[in-house]
């Protein structure tokens, strides 16, 4: 199976760590990665903050880009779901009369990395190792609008030396929200006080997620907040092992 | 020219939210009840196995009825009229308010009794009564602690969820004498002697009054029923004591048939209260002889809402039964209450149907107005429990293009399009993160501009050496042009994460 | 323009892209009910959740009920609606009742489209103001419709449930709900009631949620709400 290895802006620029260890656990479960080059961004900010619009470079150079794998994966849940729900409407207002076939091709292989596991690669135990106290955080497009379901948590339970413990207020938004974060900080600050109280209280070490933007967030409160704990994303604890 | 349901000399949003969130008592308040009633909610639709069906046929009654509004509306009138009602058209608030002074002034009475309505807020109503000398009373319990309160509504469904015990308790003491009735000495705090000691100060002004003013949820056009659902029997008094009813409805809504009502009277109790039904609903058709009132005026409101149903994205937004699901379960609403949002009409649903119906389409709304549609991190919580399945993010989306294309946020237009310059073209992405990277000691963890709301609460995280794609291209060179034959051996593994990459 | 059309050319402007030949089908694949055994239990248990006094009686014992409920009440004047079987009350002293002799029924017929403007009615003798309604201790009705799965009760003005100032101003009702007249749901009892009559619906006694969200009961209508159920 071709994978295409769809890293995000984010993540290219300032988590390349997060790619490394997608590209290492995809390799160790037995696929082949390609990283294209010529992928920049889904567009999400643009378009979630009113300047949809003018995002059709973004969206035909992602359909484009990605056309020629069997399955496109990325590890971030509002990426994946900006793909799955918006550029099909995106393209479809589009001045190219063309792109919403080639939107429409390459969006049913776009899968968030623990639904690729999990349902493509039909796998739960990774066979990782990560002796530490873990929350996990289902970020809000992950869980609505990708509906990953119990999907991380089931990765995560796999994982040797790793407890897993409850979330109190899981469903509750982080605050990052994209531009509202520097829109209305105050508001933002709040909400993401709330997510790391609520993890701090939980006696654990590190939370994780599956989208490096929330973790941005939590971990900076918690930088600021000197919790002690620290965010990871769920791909780096799935890579890692006992060696 | 539409009147605009809001708040005159509220700020923008981020502002008033600054001082709400900063408000330790409010944040206790607002917390303790949604996450009351959000429990509440989710256990009586947890007993529906079919809630999706429901909701589904819901949001399709409202989209039925919305295409045909013209219809539905015509045949309402005529059904209503010919079960003894009176219909009158009203475009915009202060048609509604006119009419409606007009009536109450043509009984000869200086008083009115209210049921809580959203759209007599939305339309002013008590002030513009007021000023004609006729002096509304609220009846609700949370209405008549706002209007004893000189305060504003912060709910749509529990106006005074602003409010805990204590400040209830002080309010009623200070204020209830001046308005009728006072409150009874020695009055507790608890709810229960609060309640009572509303009972007692309208006791008499129930049974003594001339002329009732309502909204209604429902208007059904096949037979001209008017459903109002409530809890205290407040909203009974109104409806059958007095002699004149004039009840002010929203053309939205209506539904079209009387068998549609056996889909919201699940949806609507379930979704606002949390309740399996809510304790009082009444239904009347027209007037009933020795039953109730004996005048009864229909005053079909639009004051806007024919802008809202022009946008094929935005109409959306006149589905709503106005349960307030997703102000109880939105982060932000949880965390700033509803003053912030400047409007009767807080919280998600607000901030898509308050910029709709001041005209942000046009592209020329006051800051304010502008800022609602920013008011959410998207979060889709409320899109979850609507029960009429409106796509509130959808929404607000949509609105902040076309707040953006009015020509609002100078200076993020110009950070857009730089962006755009470098996410249409991979290469300079690339260029954009080796120039990052090799100034990243020099970069601050306290950004200065808009940066700097960020970096006050939360570390900037730092710039990595190298990038994602700066790794991949050395380690791998380019991608090949087809997959390898075998899977590439995994790389030694560290006994960790990889922590660091400095 | 009036504001009538106005609005009406205003509403079909909006419409522009709404095809006209479209019918917009509702799908109507939710529950017509949610049980189908244990109606009448559920009905109890759903009262009793929101605080309404349950007793189930059988038919034959029904004054005896009745008259028990008014002394545990302590209720000295009990109002009855026109209609009322004379049975129910035949367990009471004399002047506990009082009479009131609106009925929907003997006025009007049900359709909605062929009311008659008839003047009001309301001083006629056997007419009961409001502040004698005020005055009395309780108020003893039939009702129309329960329904289980939300433990409502439904008054349409049919016979022995009278005007709606009768089950509102009063601070006790008694309603005596036939076992026959429960039905399961919402939508099941929505088939059985006629929209040109005035309807209300009460589950249980008057509440409010307006204080921090706690439910508490007893605010305008009637505090005390029981119910007495016929098998």
């Amino acid at each position: 199976m071709r994978v295409g290895l769809f890293i995000t802006c984010v993540n290219d620029t300032l988590y390349p760590r997060t790619g490394r260890a997608v590209v290492r656990l995809l390799e160790r479960l037995g696929c082949t990665v390609d990283f294209p080059t010529a992928q920049t961004c889904c567009g999400q900010m643009h378009w979630n903050t009113g300047y949809g619009k003018r995002i059709e470079p973004m969206v035909a150079g992602f359909a484009d880009t990605f056309a020629g794998y069997d399955a496109v994966v990325t590890p971030s849940g509002s990426c994946g779901a900006m793909i799955r729900d918006n550029h099909p409407r995106a393209a479809a207002r589009a001045a190219d009369p063309g792109l919403s076939a080639r939107v429409a091709a390459v969006v049913p292989k776009v899968y968030d990395l623990t639904e690729f596991i999990v349902d493509v690669l039909g796998v739960t135990d990774v066979g990782a190792y990560f002796p530490h106290r873990v929350v996990y955080h289902p970020t809000c497009h992950s869980r609505r609008l990708l509906g990953l379901g119990d999907r991380p948590t089931a990765l995560l339970r796999e994982v040797r030396g790793l407890e897993l413990v409850d979330l109190p207020g899981e469903e509750e938004c982080c605050g990052f929200g994209g531009t509202f974060a520097v829109k209305n900080p105050d508001v933002s600050t709040a909400m993401g006080a709330d997510k790391v109280r609520h993890a701090a209280g939980t006696g654990a070490e590190v939370l994780c997620a599956a989208d490096n933007s929330c973790l941005m967030h939590i971990g900076g409160l918690m930088d600021r907040q000197r919790t002690g704990m620290r965010v990871v994303h769920l791909a780096e604890i799935l890579a890692s092992t006992a060696g | 020219m539409t009147s605009p349901p809001t708040f005159l000399g509220m700020p923008p949003f981020p502002e008033a939210a600054r001082s709400a969130v900063s408000n330790p008592q409010l944040r206790h308040n607002l917390r303790k009840a949604t996450h009351t009633i959000r429990d509440k909610r989710a256990h009586v639709v947890g007993e529906l196995s079919d809630w999706a069906e429901l909701r589904a046929a819901g949001a399709a009654i409202k989209d039925r009825t919305l295409r045909r509004l013209d219809e539905y509306l015509l045949a309402a009138e005529a059904a209503v009229a010919a079960a003894g009602g009176t219909v009158h058209w009203a475009a915009d608030a202060a048609e509604a308010n006119r009419i409606v002074a007009d009536l109450v002034r043509a009984t000869g009475e200086t008083e009115v009794v209210k049921v809580k309505s959203m759209v007599t807020q939305e339309i002013g109503l008590n002030e513009a009564l007021a000023a004609e000398g006729i002096r509304a009373y609220e009846t609700d319990l949370a209405e008549l602690i706002v209007q004893l309160g000189d305060d504003l509504p912060s709910h749509i469904l529990v106006p005074a969820i602003h409010r805990n015990r204590a400040e209830i308790r002080e309010i009623f003491v200070r204020e209830m004498a001046e308005w009728g009735v006072p409150a009874p000495p020695g009055l507790s705090d608890e709810p229960a002697a609060l309640a009572e000691a509303a009972r007692r100060h309208l006791r008499e002004r129930f049974l003594s009054a001339k002329v009732a003013v309502s909204g209604a949820n429902f208007l059904v056009a096949e037979t001209g029923t008017l459903v109002v659902v409530e809890s205290e029997g407040n909203g009974r008094m109104c409806l059958t004591l007095p002699e004149t009813l004039i009840s002010v409805v929203g053309i939205e809504k209506v539904v079209p048939t009387w068998a549609d009502l056996e889909v919201f009277l699940q949806l609507l109790p379930r979704s606002s209260t949390g309740e399996r039904m809510n304790p009082y609903t009444s239904m009347w058709t027209g007037v009933t002889p020795g039953d109730g009132p004996r005048d009864f005026h229909l005053v079909l409101l639009d004051n806007g809402r024919t802008d809202v149903l022009a946008d094929t994205t935005g109409r959306q937004a006149l589905r709503c039964i106005r349960c307030s699901a997703c102000l109880n379960v939105c982060p932000v609403y949880e965390r700033t209450g509803g003053h912030a949002y400047g409007s009767v009409y807080p919280g998600p649903i607000g901030a898509i149907l308050v910029p709709q119906l001041r005209g942000v389409a046009t592209g020329k709304v006051d800051p304010q107005t502008a800022s609602l549609p920013y008011a959410s991190s998207l979060c889709g919580a409320c899109y979850e429990v609507c029960p009429v399945a409106i796509d509130i993010p959808e929404v607000l989306v949509h609105l902040r293009e076309q707040v953006v294309e009015g020509g609002g946020h100078r200076a993020e237009r110009a950070a857009m399009r730089a962006a755009e310059w470098v996410f249409d073209d991979a290469k300079r992405l690339r260029t954009v993160q080796r120039v990052a990277a090799r100034s990243r000691r020099l970069l601050p963890r306290r950004a200065p501009g808009p940066g700097a709301a960020w970096s006050d609460s939360r570390a900037l995280p730092e710039v990595p050496a190298q990038s994602f794609r700066d790794w991949w291209v050395r380690e791998r060179g380019a991608p090949p042009a087809r997959p390898p034959a075998a899977p590439a051996q995994p790389p030694v593994e560290k006994n960790r994460i990889e922590e660091d990459d400095r | 323009m009036s504001s009538r059309a106005a609005i009406l050319a205003r509403v079909r402007r909006a419409l522009a892209d709404v095809p006209s030949d479209d019918d917009f089908p509702v799908a109507r694949d939710y529950a017509r009910a949610h049980v189908a055994e244990g109606v009448l239990e559920l009905f109890v248990a759903h009262l009793r959740d929101y605080r309404a006094v349950v007793h189930e009686v059988a038919e034959d014992a029904l004054p005896d009920a009745v008259a028990a409920a008014v002394e545990r009440r302590g209720a000295r004047t009990v109002v009855t609606p026109a209609g009322l079987p004379p049975a129910w009350t035949a367990g009471l002293a004399e002047g506990v009742c009082l009479a009131d002799g609106w009925a929907y029924e003997q006025l009007y017929d049900n359709s909605i489209n062929n009311r008659p403007t008839v003047a009001d009615r309301a001083d006629r003798a056997d007419i009961l103001t409001t502040s004698t309604l005020d005055t009395a201790d309780g108020v003893l009705t039939a009702a129309a419709v329960g329904i289980a799965e939300t433990g409502t009760i439904v008054l349409d003005a049919g016979p022995g449930q009278g005007r709606r100032a009768l089950t509102l101003v009063p601070d006790w009702h008694l309603c005596v709900m036939r076992a026959a007249d429960v039905v399961a749901s919402v939508p099941q009892a929505l088939e059985r009631l006629d929209p040109g009559r005035p309807l209300t619906w009460i589950s249980g006694p008057s509440a409010t949620s307006d204080i921090e969200l706690d439910r508490v009961e007893g605010v305008h209508g009637p505090r005390t709400l029981e119910v007495l159920i016929v098998r």
